[in-house]
């Protein structure tokens, strides 16, 4: 009788277990998909309207280009992240992994994850769309700006994904989750539309450099930080 | 050999006041300790913290001689059922149990989640999406869920809520089975008759304390009932 | 037991605003005025003092109170957070506010995006979204974690946001500032600028301890009528 309750073979370690919870949360996107669907068109609009709210013959599209991308990737970037956790709440989902023998740390490195692909994927499909729409001369500078585009990614989705645990738990949570991420993501929209401006200006990489180390530097801090800080949003 | 869980002095304070008031039990092989109380009486946080959701301000939760409060892993013995599904609607009944299965490390988590749907009779809605089904239907997915790691510390918050009684039946055929087989379990119930039925340990909780814990064999049925009803209704 | 002290007994207080007082009939009356700014330069004493207790006493004592408060989980900790955030906001809005009036008469220009005053208006953004989620949230102890979460994130970016914006600024025509000159003042206005510094010191001290003191008021209550309500 006692192995049939001997622990089944070893609970999976951190990085597995956050596999696991990233994919459980891309499975429940993939299902309904409404919410991919609404940050891309709101992507797309918002890229298309700033278009029009210039006077082009002053402002040349390439010069604008950089600043529209960035600010609307943050925006789009706070549509995905408002849902990332809606499901867990309404039938106590969460205490499925809570009571798991999984680290507190995997479930904000799972959603974290599933966040990354959701963004991600706007990014695929929002960055084409600015290079279209706004003329640019777009080169070997492409996988520069992909790099550009993942670092900013993960500092976005490393902090938003830690202000959606907490914002989702108040009165206010549409209201707050943007109150509190935005000034977090003030140096890494400067810094990737710094960067990216330099790189599709044609100018030397040398000059982008510093926008990229503090980039680097910051994924760095926040992701460090931001998963040490998540267990305290918890309530234990 | 140790007892499957030994709780000790366990409080915990929200805002100052005490939801749970020094707690202390031990639950062997094959015991089921039913547990009463009216609303309020600190029942489901005793339950949180025996399942590792919660953590005591005080005292301490041993589950088979491991401490909970040692990490994760620790957990890997312990299956709650609460009267919230704890299942994410999108997904189908199949793959919420197979996400249990997966967080727990068992090697074939599609296997075990057929096996334990099976269990509760509930396996032809097996790749239904959980939103689509009846509040009973869901309940014992849960209920699945909650066994598929065959835990030896099974914790139920008022399972029976919401069954019809072809749920009910399996329930308790479900509970029996597992408590004949050395698990412990843990059910909080309004239904006296159903606790009774099951248990080999009673217990009446008010304002955190145990106010009565005697052994099953020991218990006079009518008196027991009337002196619930006198506690429910002081309390109102 | 609640006992009833009222912040406006506080002889601290009281103190503090007569140091000010003093501090101002120093400035107007008995200060030179600088040579190159005139008498707009004065506001810097209420400007320049405002500017560095806001960011590094309110600031730094919000994101060591913080992180202790994490560590200990002592709610007095959180009380003293709390309280040094909305005085902290206080000294920031006077920063914010005197700042480009001093900018007005000097540069011709209500705002620039100097790297301090951008600093500061963030650290400004900051603190009402770190008492806004204090408003959000109603249960005592998720309030005091989420906060605190909160404080010690913020912590690392405001030099973030003072590196970004400098590189930004060095990288960027902008017009040319003229700096209140630091080195090379009258040992009177280094007087006045001490005294300055120690009467709003004095200020925010009392000011946080009135805050706290009604801190400390509200949650008593609060545990009182859970007790007995």
């Amino acid at each position: 009788m006692a192995e049939r309750f001997a622990p089944p073979s070893s609970p999976p370690g951190t990085l597995a277990a956050a596999w696991i919870v990233a994919r459980k949360d891309l499975a429940i996107e993939f299902r309904t998909r409404t919410a991919f669907l609404a940050a891309l068109v709101f992507a797309l609009l918002g890229v298309t309207i700033f278009f029009f709210a210039w006077d082009s013959t002053a402002v040349a599209a390439a010069d604008l280009a950089p600043g529209v991308l960035w600010v609307i990737f943050t925006f789009a970037g706070l549509l995905g992240l408002q849902r990332s956790f809606g499901s867990e709440l309404g039938d106590r989902a969460v205490d499925g992994l809570l009571g798991a023998p999984i680290a507190r740390e995997a479930i904000y490195l799972g959603k974290a994850l599933a966040n990354l692909v959701f963004v991600s994927g706007i990014l695929v499909v929002t960055i084409p769309a600015v290079v279209l729409f706004y003329n640019l001369p777009l080169g070997r500078e492409i996988a520069a700006l992909a790099g550009i585009a993942g670092l900013a990614a993960i500092g976005l989705v490393a902090v938003g994904t830690l202000f959606s645990a907490m914002a989702v738990n108040t009165r206010m949570a549409e209201l707050l989750l943007p109150m509190l991420s935005l000034p977090f993501f003030v140096p890494i929209v400067m810094a990737a539309a710094q960067s990216s401006a330099r790189l599709m200006a044609g100018r030397p990489a040398a000059e982008a450099w510093p926008w990229l180390r503090i980039l680097l530097a910051y994924d760095v801090v926040f992701v460090t930080a931001c998963t040490l800080a998540f267990p305290y949003t918890l309530d234990e | 050999m140790p007892p499957v869980v030994h709780a000790e002095n366990l409080v915990r304070a929200f805002s100052g006041r005490r939801v749970v008031d020094c707690v202390s039990f031990t639950l062997n092989e094959g015991d089921c300790l039913a547990l009463f109380g009216p609303n309020g009486a600190g029942k489901t946080t005793l339950l949180r913290m025996l399942a590792g959701l919660l953590a005591p301000g005080q005292g301490a939760v041993h589950v088979d001689g491991v401490p909970l409060a040692a990490g994760p892993a620790a957990r890997a013995r312990v299956g709650l059922v609460s009267h919230a599904s704890m299942l994410y609607g999108a997904l189908t009944a199949r793959e919420n149990v197979a996400l249990a299965a997966r967080l727990h490390g068992l090697p074939h988590p599609d296997d075990a989640a057929m096996r334990a749907l099976a269990t509760m009779r509930v396996d032809d809605r097996a790749d239904v999406a959980t939103r689509t089904l009846s509040r009973g239907l869901q309940q014992r997915v849960s209920i699945a869920r909650a066994i598929v790691h065959t835990p030896r510390l099974l914790l139920c918050d008022e399972p029976y809520t919401g069954l019809d009684d072809a749920g009910s039946v399996a329930l308790t055929a479900t509970l029996a089975e597992r408590r004949d087989a050395g698990a412990a379990l843990l059910l909080v119930t309004h239904n006296l008759a159903e606790g009774l039925a099951l248990a080999t340990q009673a217990a009446i909780m008010r304002r955190g304390r145990f106010v009565r814990h005697e052994a099953r064999a020991l218990l006079d049925v009518g008196s027991y009932q009337s002196q619930y009803r006198e506690l429910a209704a002081v309390d109102g | 037991m609640i006992r009833s002290v009222s912040p406006a007994r506080d002889p601290l207080l009281g103190v503090a605003v007569l140091a000010i007082a003093a501090v101002y009939v120093r400035a107007l009356a008995f200060t030179p005025i600088e040579a190159r700014q005139g008498a707009a330069q004065k506001i810097m004493y209420v400007h320049a003092t405002s500017a560095f207790i806001a960011l590094y006493v309110a600031f730094v004592l919000l994101a060591v109170c913080s992180l202790l408060y994490l560590w200990l989980k002592d709610e007095k900790l959180d009380r003293v957070a709390e309280s040094a955030a909305e005085v902290g906001l206080v000294f920031t809005t006077v920063v914010l506010v005197t700042g480009p009036l001093w900018g007005k008469t000097i540069w011709g220009a209500w705002w620039t995006w100097d790297a301090r005053l951008t600093a500061t208006l963030f650290l400004w953004f900051l603190i009402v979204a770190y008492l806004l989620l204090r408003g959000a949230v109603e249960e005592r102890g998720r309030r005091a974690r989420y906060s605190a979460v909160l404080g010690i994130l913020a912590a690392p970016l405001v030099p973030f946001i003072h590196l970004s914006v400098y590189l930004f600024r060095t990288l960027h025509p902008m017009p040319i500032l003229l700096k209140p000159s630091a080195p090379s003042m009258p040992s009177e206005m280094v007087v006045t600028f001490v005294a300055s510094f120690l009467a709003f010191a004095l200020l925010f001290i009392a000011l946080l301890r009135a805050r706290y003191r009604i801190a400390t008021l509200r949650d008593a209550l609060a545990d009182h009528e859970e007790a007995h309500g």
